[in-house]
């Protein structure tokens, strides 16, 4: 997805990627990663829980107003347990 | 955030030991407002419609190729055909939204915190190893496409 953002950055569509591993995202570095806390399978939060899917979306929302130097821009979502508000 | 030492030790071995390829790009695009911006969603999710060909699980190097889905789809309907066996293939079978959040985009949309999804929602499988032809070619028929449909951001959501 790293890669496929890059192009779209490049294009002039700002981009940005969710990340299980910090590491990939270091790695590839796409424009804007939003590394979550939760296991492959769950990019937004845990299944049926809207609360904090829809903070994580609101999350990737923000990032894309920020500024930086690194590449990738990236952000943490800190580890918010299940139906937490965010 | 997932830890590489949660992860199953195969699948560990192999993300500490692969060859990852740097994204190129001179800057990162700037972006407007998302109030008063178009969203294109992309999804890594590996998910088709029952009358669409589903992705090819054992092509070599991973199946590159990417659908185009409507945004107004159900959600139900959505068929999960990727090849990888490293993620929760339940939980996103349970909750197809994990992996394509129109509704809650929908919800974000009408209270004005996002100006527009693109009618749009495309469709990818990962796992794509040899990512060569996606960077070639994919990508850059996927950015000119978003381009053509007045697409400001793009949110991209991996499984």
């Amino acid at each position: 997805m790293g890669l496929l953002a890059a192009e779209l950055d490049r294009q002039g569509i700002a981009s940005v990627c969710l990340q299980f591993l910090e590491l990939v995202a270091r790695a590839v570095g796409p424009p804007r990663a939003l590394c979550v806390p939760w296991p492959h399978g769950w990019p937004l939060g845990p299944p049926e829980d809207r609360v904090t899917q829809r903070a994580t979306l609101l999350r990737a929302l923000e990032l894309f107003s920020r500024r930086g130097e690194g590449r990738p821009i990236l952000e943490h979502i800190e580890n918010l347990p299940a139906g937490s508000p965010g | 955030m997932a830890r590489l030492e949660e992860l199953h030790p195969s699948l560990r071995k192999w993300v500490e030991g692969y060859s990852w390829r740097k994204a190129e790009f001179a800057q990162v695009a700037q972006a407007p407002d998302p109030a008063a911006a178009r969203l294109a969603l992309i999804s890594s999710a590996g998910f088709v419609l029952p009358d669409m060909t589903p992705f090819r699980k054992w092509r070599l190097g991973g199946d590159d190729s990417f659908r185009r889905l409507p945004s107004s789809l159900d959600s139900s309907t959505l068929i999960n055909t990727h090849r990888s066996e490293a993620f929760d293939h339940e939980a996103l079978d349970r909750d197809p939204e994990l992996g394509l959040p129109l509704s809650l985009l929908k919800e974000l949309q009408e209270e004005g915190l996002l100006g527009s999804l693109h009618e749009t929602v495309y469709s990818f499988m990962g796992s794509i190893t040899r990512p060569g032809r996606l960077v070639r070619s994919r990508a850059p028929e996927l950015a000119a496409e978003l381009r053509g449909a007045d697409v400001d951001l793009a949110l991209l959501v991996p499984v």
